[in-house]
């Protein structure tokens, strides 16, 4: 029985762009849950809300934001370069990805342990004494961030795995859609961050 | 499975071509294959289930404690609940049937991710596991019911965390699958199938993976809610962390409601399949069939607030989830009619499959009728947390899902295996279904009305009639599906005869293959020019 | 498969502008907090963001040179979520 087999000619990018799209949509999807646990408690709270922003660093958080635009820019670049059959810039801008993800994911540490540190954390004795909203606030705070920096680090193994497929060249401006999927998925995580920012650091 | 002992079969997918049998099926990506893995896995656990709702039965029989006690009851009923609905019932149809015919009825080799199809088997197996282990690590078995209503379920001492988590996995398996569902009705078609040349099952597939798609993530999130706030303490929904208990319940039914339409769209396809094929007649109404399936899917998507009349929640959610209640139902009765139609003046021919499909049609307007008596507001307030909605939901669940899937067994199980069963057995079967079916469960619509509350492991001595009968029914239940199975398993095995290309004379583009079909399904991928119900 | 040929190759200066366009609206939602807005202040900061968002979906994701279909899905998403928090605020807007 040595025929050809079909299903490894059938190649269709168009259809697994669209695929990359829907699950995006149940990522969206996923974080448009907590964006609607959050809402309802600002409703209900947004005195508390209001007072409990103010503890966190709105500097850190828009250095964060800045970090997580330039590297989408430079994923959405790559993809540019390896169009152009450049690889060495491509691997390069992915590189920088990376490296500002690793940033972002530092800042990260050290604003939760800061925060851990003052006492502020779920289940803490402080935490208790504090008004209903600003605990809800603080909970969201841990989970929606925490659940965020989980996309980055699995964006970033994304990220990792496709710079070495463009290295040995299984990725090339032919077959490019693993690049395409990939940035979008990095593309998701900063439309996440770009909502998070300002709901949870800007309310003050 | 079955014998390798026809040149049909010889030829079949069903060939492991001297590979390791067990590689050669766990790891393959024949959607066909996966389709037949998810039958045998899902048909493992209806059994235990099943047994489980057995046990249940079986506590109930007479007032007090017959076998076992109310927190062991507590413990059976969450498990039944959580193997049934996200083992059996979600994945049920669309991961079976789905998987096999899909592809094929659009004339395509196979899905459009074959990869990602298997993945989503083997999540389904994981998930599994981690609900089977819920049940006997930690602290004992889950207490919450399959809804897991907090704050019950964030304070509780069973092992819940296990048990939401393998919910979320599963919810994850299911979204996959969804996801490559679209993908291949949208870009694997046929030359010439145009969506109006389409067959109705791949279009209720079609909706019911949006939903899959869309609904699932949102419960996702929410049990992962639960699972932080019993490890972490971060709260969502304990009033004593701060949290609103009436929030988990609107992102639980968010999901769980959409998931009914998960379970009964590809059931109503599957019936729109065989109606005209036992008929000899053109589908009546295919455009809105088609469309109707749509608007289930997009108008199901927003009443989930149903479940929640008497929780608390404003006047006006409530008048407006109702109002949407009823709307639902108009497509649903839309498909119900055309069915009926198509059949009107059609040379129909009494077989296996039809007559499930007719108990489908009957014990679906029963279960539907009656869902229109719970989102009534002012019923609803009567009947919450009765019998009345256990009787119901198993009506919608069982009675029409579970009744679809043996139709649909029954209709392409030639095709699937190459082997025909024998019918006579197979009515026998069916007659003794059908009556047990109802005999367990129409009781508790009259129990439930005079106030029989869900969920208790014992009652008052004036509900001992309706209790013992649907007990009654439910062994009859379990004698005819035991014979089912053994005459499709172990009879056929043995006994049955060669099956033709086409046993009933269908139109779809399966029935253009040799039973079983070949690995690639086709050697040259047809062109349509008509719709496939051109009889 | 049909326009496999002719994929669009965005520029890096386009990029770039997209970036520079994005890190001033940033500066701007931050700005606007030091301004007192009371009410207004969160209504700001979704908007900025929408934009911000739309220009990611636009350029970086680039919808702008993908089929309708896509586009009309991801438009569909964000309405079906709005739609889901209006559905829900039916309850808590009237208790």
């Amino acid at each position: 029985m040595a025929h050809s087999n079909p299903l490894l000619e059938h190649r269709d990018d168009e259809g697994a762009k669209i695929g990359m799209w829907i699950f995006i949509f149940t990522e969206i999807l996923l974080f448009g849950g907590l964006f609607l646990v959050y809402a309802v408690f600002r409703n209900q709270y947004s005195e508390d809300f209001h007072t409990a922003a103010f503890e966190l660093n709105a500097f850190v958080g828009t250095l964060n934001t800045v970090i997580l635009l330039c590297s989408s820019a430079t994923v959405a670049m790559s993809i540019t370069a390896v169009l152009k059959k450049d690889r060495k810039t491509a691997m390069i801008l992915l590189g920088i990805t990376l490296v500002l993800a690793l940033v972002f994911m530092v800042n990260k540490y050290f604003e939760w342990s800061h925060k851990i540190h003052e006492g502020i954390y779920p289940g803490s004795e402080l935490m208790a004494d504090l008004e209903r909203g600003e605990l809800l606030f603080f909970s969201l705070y841990y989970f929606m961030t925490g659940l965020h920096a989980l996309h980055i680090l699995i964006g970033m193994t994304i990220l990792t795995v496709i710079l070495f497929k463009v290295r040995n060249g299984s990725v090339n401006d032919d077959k490019i859609v693993l690049l395409e999927n990939g940035g979008l998925y990095w593309h998701l995580v900063d439309l996440i961050w770009i909502f998070l920012f300002p709901l949870l650091y800007l309310i003050t | 499975m079955a014998k390798l002992d026809t040149p049909a079969l010889e030829q079949s997918f069903l060939n492991n071509h001297g590979k390791n049998p067990i590689r050669a099926w766990l790891f393959s990506t024949d959607h066909k294959r996966i389709g037949i893995l998810y039958l045998l896995s899902i048909g493992f656990f209806f059994l235990v289930g099943g047994l489980l709702g057995g046990l249940m039965r079986i506590e109930l029989i007479a007032p007090g404690e017959t076998i076992m006690d109310p927190q062991t009851y507590n413990g059976v009923f969450t498990v039944h609940g959580l193997i049934m609905i996200f083992l059996v019932v979600i994945p049920g149809l669309s991961a079976v049937f789905g998987n096999f015919f899909l592809p094929i009825l659009i004339g395509a080799r196979d899905v459009a991710f074959p990869k990602l199809n298997l993945l989503s088997w083997w999540l389904y197996i994981f998930g599994a596991i981690l609900a089977i282990s819920s049940q006997f690590l930690g602290s004992g078995a889950p207490d919450t019911g399959w809804t897991f209503y907090a704050p019950y379920s964030t304070e509780t001492g069973s092992n819940v965390v296990l048990a939401v988590f393998s919910a979320f996995v599963l919810g994850f398996s299911s979204i996959l699958t969804g996801l490559n569902f679209i993908v291949t009705v949208h870009r694997m078609r046929a030359p010439g199938m145009t969506w109006f040349k389409m067959p109705l099952f791949p279009w209720s597939l079609y909706a019911t993976a949006w939903i899959q798609v869309l609904a699932t993530p949102i419960v996702g999130v929410t049990f992962l809610m639960i699972v932080a706030e019993r490890l972490f303490q971060i709260g969502f929904f304990d009033p004593s962390l701060g949290g609103d208990p009436l929030l988990y319940q609107h992102l639980f039914w968010i999901y769980s409601h959409p998931a009914v339409y998960i379970m009964i769209l590809p059931a109503m396809g599957v019936v729109t399949e065989i109606i005209p094929t036992f008929a000899k007649k053109h589908i009546f109404g295919y455009k809105a069939i088609a469309l109707s399936s749509l608007a289930i899917a997009a108008v199901g998507y927003f009443v989930w607030g149903h479940h929640m009349y008497t929780a608390g929640m404003s006047g006006t959610a409530r008048w407006f989830f109702s109002f949407l209640t009823f709307i639902v139902a108009v497509p649903s009765a839309i498909k119900v009619f055309n069915w009926v139609a198509t059949m009107h003046k059609g040379s129909i021919t009494v077989r296996t499959p039809f007559l499930y499909t007719l108990a489908f049609i009957f014990l679906f307007m029963i279960g539907g009728l009656t869902g229109l008596w719970l989102g009534a507001l002012a019923t609803n307030v009567h009947l919450h947390d009765t019998a009345f909605v256990v009787a119901h939901f198993h009506y919608i669940i069982f009675g029409g899902m579970g009744f679809a899937f043996f139709a649909g067994l029954h209709y392409w199980y030639p095709k699937m295996f190459g082997k025909m069963y024998d019918e006579k057995l197979a009515n026998v079967a069916f007659v003794i279904i059908f009556i047990g079916f109802n005999l367990l469960y129409f009781p508790l619509f009259i129990i439930g009305m005079q106030g029989m509350p869900r969920r208790y492991a014992d009652y008052l001595p004036e509900y001992t009639g309706g209790h013992f009968w649907s007990t009654m029914g439910a062994i009859v239940l379990i004698t005819g599906a035991l014979l089912m199975i053994y005459n499709l398993i172990i009879r056929t095995r043995k006994k049955g005869t060669p099956a033709e290309m086409n046993p009933w004379g269908g139109k779809s583009l399966e029935w253009t293959l040799e039973s079983p079909p070949k690995e690639h399904n086709f050697d040259e991928i047809p062109t349509i020019t008509e719709n496939p119900y051109n009889y | 498969m049909d326009d496999k040929n002719k994929k669009h190759i965005t520029s890096y200066q386009t990029y770039g502008i997209v970036l520079v366009g994005l890190l001033i609206l940033t500066f701007i939602s931050v700005g606007v907090t030091w301004i007192e807005l009371g009410p207004l202040t969160v209504t700001v900061a979704l908007l900025v963001a929408s934009v911000k968002v739309f220009i990611v979906l636009t350029y970086f994701m680039h919808l702008k040179y993908d089929s309708l279909f896509i586009k009309l899905m991801v438009a569909g998403i964000f309405i079906l979520f709005a739609v889901i928090i209006v559905i829900t605020f039916l309850d808590y807007w009237f208790r």
